[in-house]
């Protein structure tokens, strides 16, 4: 009963997809007046089904309903409760359904609460939220439905790949998706204001938090997404370049240029044309980011549902909808009024030269992902690595870097470089100190050594916009950017330090052993085989001493997984304030020459490798902040206008001689 | 400046941004297109000595052999021909890395014709076989994966 529930909420929000995107239509059309009213409803009323919907099939996890085909091939019995849950996204139609109910959550958000908008823009937005959203079900309902039954329920269920029962793989799909998401919104709404030629500074303000959002959510989940790599894949590696970890990062890209073009055409009127240009790039990049990850046509080793007919679905749509977008772009630019002017040497100009920097970066990113799919047209099997993408995006953004310490610091419009020379300065002679200092005590490789040099000298560019200020009048949104930039130059010197410094031991060692790494001392203790709800394991025993400090006991273990039959590692992670203490056990190694078992210990002292996730998620704090303070902005000028109104309603019933209508 | 002009300059700019960032990537990109090996490529046109490459194919059987010191493993990989190449790698083998599958060793060729891999790149599902080892007798995997959902559908 549950699974048809589902599934009929699933065919209801479509009809409502439908109905939107008429009375949409309709809206800039002065057409039937009783459908346009019901583009709103229409979209609330879809956000709660396919809420409901996605809630079912969360249930039928729950209770591991073996007689619905997408809980038997994807959960167990025997499971831990919490991965039965997050087992709901952990495959590909669950992960759809999800999808498609944020998506009509973002766009009853949106119908529900958005006022502020020329009614015909919003018309003419809903029509479109309406049209993706209608792509997407068909894509469920027709090649991937969530709900199908078997025809005899099974008798056990085939598990959950164990990679995926880590809670760090809970919660970075999601987090991904409503970045996707969000983007599809900013989308919508440049295609409203497109066809309707209204691309204001208004507009801007009203995409700004769907862009803000999307950007925070993108974010958090790719911080957590390398994090996950990083300590359940047992590399000790933190980014691959692998085409699925790209497919995220292409979209962060753009909305990132995104986020900065919003806010000048919010405050400054500028960039009109861009701003849009930007919101169909990003929107572009979600989908093409669904479309690698779920069709298979690239090779990634952490590719996980593979079927050529689904690929070909999501390529159609991304054909139409940024086909469409293009047309329409096309069609319009020439209407939209010229922007306010600036010149190269102001805020703007910066913003203007970053955005073109973070375009160029996409462009590699995006040709080296691709490249692969192209050659293997002509039978010729690529595979593009880290010697590529380094060098090749490095190009592009050392001179972003440099632009984004002093950008924040000119003034709008127009602004004389003699006026920040003493900043300029300072911080070129505090990137300069850092590459003598880290030359002189050993020669590294260029790009962490740049990397260092860097995050020093932005670490002070960001702190620089608060300086001669009083902090407590500071603006919330500008603590959003400072926090933000801060954590940029945190990540860099995180990146950058684990390249230059990490150490690392690899031994075969037997019970009583000690190892050397770094300042650490490791005693192996003992392997003794332990059991979990549904795996056995060999754990290991370590003793971590540093100095003449205290031991601390790590315990990382071999784990085997019986449903589906697979070996996973646990890395044990010591953390301290200045880095990370990785270890990995590998299979047994033979004997000693006492007749000791030995076994694989693979070490890493790895410095301030934690400040590549801090400083990801200072960036999404830092777009928190400034969600807040857009928002306290927003309420203060609402209250202000309301007050302002009354006033003038007040003073017009005074002076008419009538007494105002008491309030109901 | 006129706004118009502003605007085309904007345009110019980005596009130059872009276009020269598909040209480094085209240059770059030619570079890497003798960055993946077969082993019957490799044994033809071997890479110098010392260039970072992968190296894909599959595991041959019986040939997985671990050193004195329990850590070096040396095994031979081979391809569509009977080409074999042996490669040698310290550390801890991936999950997943058995006889018979399809596994990816970045790292160089060393003088002595041995490949000394730097990492072994193993698949992270069940499902996955990768691309570039199509055509090779290696989907046991994926065939083993179908037979143990087959009969649930």
């Amino acid at each position: 009963m549950i699974a048809e529930l589902g599934h009929a909420a699933l065919w209801l929000a479509t009809a409502l997809a439908v109905l939107q995107m008429v009375g949409g239509a309709l809206g800039l059309r002065n057409g039937n007046e009783a459908i346009v009213a019901l583009t709103r409803p229409a979209a609330v009323v879809q956000a709660f089904l396919a809420t409901l919907s996605f809630l079912l099939l969360l249930y039928a996890f729950a209770i591991t309903d073996l007689s619905i085909k997408l809980v038997a091939t994807n959960s167990h019995s025997m499971k831990p409760f919490i991965y039965k849950l997050t087992g709901t996204w952990g495959n590909h139609e669950g992960s759809m359904l999800l999808w498609v109910a944020v998506l009509a959550l973002s766009g009853g958000l949106l119908a529900g609460l958005e006022r502020r908008l020329p009614e015909k823009t919003m018309s003419a937005t809903l029509s479109v939220q309406g049209f993706v959203a209608l792509g997407f079900y068909s894509f469920l309902l027709l090649s991937s439905n969530p709900f199908e039954r078997l025809p005899v329920p099974a008798g056990e269920g085939s598990g959950l790949n164990p990679l995926l029962q880590d809670i760090g793989l809970a919660i970075h799909p999601p987090t991904l998706y409503i970045g996707y998401v969000g983007l599809s919104v900013a989308f919508s709404l440049c295609m409203g204001a497109l066809i309707t030629r209204q691309v204001t500074p208004d507009f801007a303000k009203v995409m700004r938090p769907w862009v803000l959002a999307a950007w925070v959510f993108l974010t958090f989940g790719i911080t957590a997404g390398s994090y996950w790599a990083y300590y359940e894949l047992g590399w000790g590696g933190w980014w691959f370049w692998d085409p699925v970890e790209n497919a995220s990062l292409m979209p962060w890209l753009a909305a990132t240029a995104l986020l900065h073009s919003v806010s000048v055409l919010a405050a400054r009127d500028a960039l009109r044309t861009w701003t849009i240009m930007l919101g169909v790039l990003a929107f572009s990049m979600s989908m093409l980011g669904t479309f690698l990850v779920r069709s298979g046509v690239i090779t990634s080793v952490h590719a996980f549902a593979v079927d050529p007919e689904r690929g070909s679905f999501i390529l159609a749509l991304l054909g139409l909808y940024i086909g469409g977008a293009l047309v329409i772009f096309a069609m319009r630019a020439g209407y939209i009024a010229e922007g306010k002017r600036f010149t190269a040497t102001s805020r703007e100009g910066a913003l203007v030269f970053n955005n073109v920097m973070l375009s160029a970066i996409l462009a590699i990113v995006l040709l080296g992902t691709l490249y692969p799919v192209f050659t293997e047209v002509f039978d010729v099997r690529v595979s593009v690595g880290p010697p590529y993408f380094n060098p090749a995006s490095a190009i592009f953004a050392i001179p972003m870097f440099m632009v984004m310490a002093v950008g924040p610091l000119l003034r709008w419009k127009d602004d004389k470089p003699a006026r920040i020379q003493f900043e300029v300065l300072l911080l070129a002679s505090i990137a300069i100190t850092v590459i003598a200092l880290v030359a002189f005590f050993g020669s590294y490789d260029i790009l962490p050594l740049l990397g260092l040099a860097f995050a020093a000298a932005l670490g002070v560019a960001s702190l620089l916009p608060l300086r001669g200020r009083k902090l407590s009048r500071v603006p919330t949104a500008t603590w959003g950017m400072v926090m933000a930039h801060f954590g940029v130059a945190v990540a860099l010197f995180g990146m950058a330090s684990e390249s230059a410094f990490t150490s690392e031991r690899l031994a075969a060692v037997s019970s009583g052993g000690q190892e050397q790494v770094g300042e650490w001392t490791i005693e192996l203790q003992s392997v003794d085989p332990i059991a979990g709800p549904n795996w056995t394991a060999i754990e290991a025993r370590i003793i971590a001493t540093r100095g003449d400090g205290d031991g601390v006991l790590l315990t990382p273990q071999a784990r085997n997984f019986w449903a589906p039959t697979q070996a996973t590692s646990e890395s044990a992670l010591l953390t301290t304030w200045d880095g990370q203490l990785y270890a990995v056990i590998g299979d047994q190694a033979g004997v000693d020459a006492n007749g000791n078992p030995r076994w694989q210990l693979r070490v890493w002292w790895k410095p301030f490798v934690t400040f590549i996730w801090y400083g990801g998620l200072m960036i999404a704090f830092g777009g928190i902040l400034s969600i807040i303070g857009r928002l306290q902005v927003d309420l203060k000028r609402r209250s202000v206008t309301k007050r302002g109104n009354q006033r003038r309603e007040d003073a017009a019933a005074l002076a008419g001689g009538t007494a105002p209508e008491p309030a109901e | 400046m006129k706004a118009k002009h502003q605007r085309m300059t904007l345009v110019v700019l980005a596009l130059i941004a872009v276009v020269a960032a598909g040209l480094i990537a085209a240059w770059a990109l030619r570079s890497q297109a003798n960055y993946f090996y077969l082993p019957e490529q490799m044994a033809a046109e071997p890479p110098e000595v010392g260039q970072a490459v992968r190296l894909g194919g599959m595991v041959a059987a019986d040939s997985i052999k671990t050193a004195e010191d329990g850590i070096t493993v040396s095994f031979l990989v081979t391809g569509n021909t009977d080409d074999m190449i042996p490669v040698t790698y310290s550390g801890i083998l991936p999950d997943l890395f058995v006889e018979g599958s399809g596994v990816v060793a970045e790292g160089s060729l060393q003088a002595d014709g041995t490949f000394l891999a730097t990492n072994l790149l193993a698949k992270h599902d069940e499902n996955y076989v990768p691309k570039e080892l199509e055509g090779l007798e290696g989907h046991k995997a994926s065939e083993e994966y179908a037979e143990t959902v087959a009969g649930m559908s």
